[in-house]
């Protein structure tokens, strides 16, 4: 185990805590700058997504993880941000002005949300943004002039200074690196920030925030509008990566997969949106995987261990049947929500500081270091 | 005029069945202070269960309902003992996000096992139409009015004149009070999640002749959901008239409104509700003083 001596305040806001983690980030920016050399061209489309998925979880985790505001709507921000992406294309305005303005008009549809937001808290806040998600779906169904309704918007290929980058080229997939890159590195500075240190006081006590002078009205519409206008650029990436948008792209379901993301990476820390959005993005090469792949392996494996070849077949009949059920990716959903809510709830990265400190102080790691504290419900009404 | 007359029957009728998944959030809301986001689903499987009673066990239907009750009774204080309750007193939203994962599961489980064709039951309403005048209401829409009203009329006289269910609003408000009161809390909990599956289970027989069995029928949950916020989220008459509310005003700006706004009328309700009064018509407003 690293000790730091500190010798600065500075150090504590450091971006990298010390050396190592400028290499091992390092070396990870590499290694995925590369990665599409050695992985097949499905894989590298899956990684995209993930890139896409990760810009959003890192918008949601600023309002929901940071600052407390939970919100189901977040579809709604990316449909905005694909829109305005399909708009201002057809209009032949540039990629490098409709992509701000796709974060801009999705940034500034969040401060109006984050002004009614200001009046609500808890389960009424995630009420009112599936509300706000419902709405902006109806929206762009029924606004035919600009968006097409139910037919969709093609989109063309992204064209950056006379380039033309394929949504399933090389180009397009550094594009939507650098821009995670930059989401996160902008992300990092924020929480550093006066700013961000506001937002985590808003989360852990308003009342306590407020006393220290933080004003709520204007850090909660803050965050609002960061979060909205972070998930209206990856729904200008989107747009590009499916080159076609129509309304029934966003709904509730896609701001669930959001929230998803962000639990089972864990809330606590950025770290939460990559690996969470590489977990659920990665499920349905899974799924393909078991359906085809693993029902025949087992079989194999069982006629290899001595099963009857009726047995075998059984078995490997079974394994299909239950892997090509199709509701099985909202099983999969299901269970491990509830498992990584009832056992993890610091998520995948909580999972990876665990494994990390086991090693680090290889044979004292207690596991109390992280037990839960034991709380009881208290009325949420009587604030 | 007639017309007008008619559309408010219908809302009312539609409203009722608002209503009455609404009060499965409000119960469980009102004891223990959880959003039950599965709600909806809870109403699906009691759809199916009453399925494989009815119809493939070939049961009478009075015996079928009582049945369908208690085995979604079951299925709620099951549900409530393995993933509600190790997880209790952690941030609401984790609680709120476990049962969204059980939605999850149930829908899917229960395409496994039923499919995911449109499923019906022969009920004793199906098909009958009651007359007043010149009204006209199906009798499978009047069956719900009434056992809405019933049921709300029963479920308000349990929280407020009963022991436990007074007890059950203690431990909304503090836990740990309660515990020291000595209030059983754990069985309240496993109570009201077993009442609450069991109004959803008996919601979804009374739909089945109206929605078809059919996965995704808990999408109607959403649709319950303003009719709760309206009502107050913690008042059982006031998720009775929430949803009466909603149901009205959506069948109303589905006749006078132009396409588009059927749908999202309850939504814009909604928000226009949480933003000029929060705690809803029948909320109580109470703010802690620091």
């Amino acid at each position: 185990m690293r000790a730091i001596f500190k010798t600065d305040y500075d150090q504590d806001i450091r971006l990298f805590k010390h050396g190592g983690y400028a290499w091992s980030y390092g070396t990870l920016l590499v290694v995925v700058l590369l990665a599409p050399l050695l992985v097949g061209a499905y894989l590298q489309s899956q990684l995209v997504f993930v890139f896409i998925y990760a810009i959003v979880g890192v918008g949601l985790l600023i309002l929901t993880g940071f600052t407390g505001q939970v919100s189901l709507g977040h579809a709604a921000f990316l449909a905005i941000g694909a829109y305005t992406t399909a708009y201002l294309q057809r209009l032949g305005v540039p990629f490098l002005v409709y992509l701000p303005l796709s974060a801009l008009i999705a940034g500034a549809v969040g401060a109006l949300v984050g002004f009614p937001a200001l009046r609500l808290s808890g389960i009424y806040l995630v009420i009112a943004t599936i509300a706000f998600g419902f709405i902006v779906e109806e929206i762009a169904a029924r606004w035919e002039s600009v968006t097409n309704g139910n037919e969709g918007m093609r989109i063309k290929a992204l064209d950056l200074f006379g380039f033309t980058l394929g949504r399933d080229g090389y180009g397009f997939y550094v594009v939507c690196l650098a821009l995670l890159v930059a989401v996160m590195l902008g992300a990092l500075n924020l929480l550093r920030s006066p700013t961000g240190r506001a937002f985590l006081a808003i989360r852990d006590s308003e009342t306590a925030a407020r006393s220290m002078g933080v004003n709520l009205a204007v850090y909660k519409v803050m965050a609002f509008s960061i979060s909205a206008a972070i998930t209206g650029l990856a729904g200008c990436l989107y747009a590009h990566k499916l080159s076609f948008v129509s309304p029934e792209m966003f709904t509730l379901l896609l701001s669930l997969e959001f929230i998803i993301v962000i639990i089972i990476g864990g809330v606590g820390s950025l770290h939460g949106a990559v690996l969470g959005s590489i977990f659920v993005v990665m499920v349905d090469p899974f799924l393909t995987l078991l359906k085809d792949d693993l029902p025949g392996a087992i079989g194999r494996l069982a006629a290899g261990l001595g099963a009857s070849p009726g047995g075998a077949a059984g078995i490997e009949d079974m394994l299909s049947r239950i892997g090509g059920a199709p509701g099985l990716k909202g099983a999969i959903y299901g269970i491990i929500i509830i498992v990584f809510i009832l056992f993890e709830p610091a998520g995948l990265y909580g999972r990876w500081v665990k494994l990390k400190l086991y090693f680090q102080l290889f044979p004292l790691y207690k596991k109390a270091t992280f037990r839960r504290q034991k709380t009881y419900v208290k009325s949420e009404r009587n604030r | 005029m007639l017309d007008f007359i008619q559309q408010l029957v219908g809302g009312i009728a539609l409203g009722c069945v608002y209503g009455l998944i609404a009060l499965g959030f409000v119960l469980i809301y009102k004891a223990t202070e959880v959003v039950n986001f599965a709600q909806g689903d809870l109403m699906m499987l009691g759809g199916f269960f009453a399925f494989t009673f009815i119809t493939q066990l070939g049961m009478n239907y009075w015996v079928g309902l009582p049945l369908t009750v208690l085995a979604m009774a079951a299925f709620g204080a099951l549900v409530e003992r393995v993933v509600v309750r190790p997880i209790l007193g952690y941030p609401q939203f984790s609680i709120v996000m476990v049962t969204i994962g059980l939605g999850f599961l149930l829908r899917s489980v229960a395409g496994m096992i039923w499919g995911t064709d449109d499923l019906q039951i022969e009920t004793p309403f199906s098909g009958g139409v009651a007359r007043l005048g010149a009204l006209v209401l199906g009798e499978d829409k009047l069956s719900v009015i009434v056992a809405t009203i019933l049921l709300c009329l029963a479920l308000w006289i349990y929280f407020n004149k009963t022991r436990m269910g007074v007890a059950m609003q203690a431990t909304s408000q503090n836990m740990l009070g309660a515990y020291y009161m000595g209030i059983p809390v754990k069985r309240a909990f496993s109570l009201i999640w077993a009442i609450s599956a069991a109004v959803a289970g008996f919601a979804g027989v009374l739909l089945a002749p109206i929605a078809f069995i059919h996965t995704n029928v808990g999408f109607l949950g959403l649709k319950a959901f303003p009719a709760a916020v309206l009502g107050g989220f913690g008042s059982i008459p006031g998720a009775l008239a929430g949803g009466i509310v909603i149901g009205v005003v959506e069948t109303l700006s589905g006749f006078y409104l132009p396409e588009g706004f059927k749908d999202v009328a309850a939504y814009i309700l909604l928000l226009v509700v949480l933003m000029v009064r929060p705690e809803g018509l029948f909320g109580l407003n109470l703010h802690k003083k620091v």
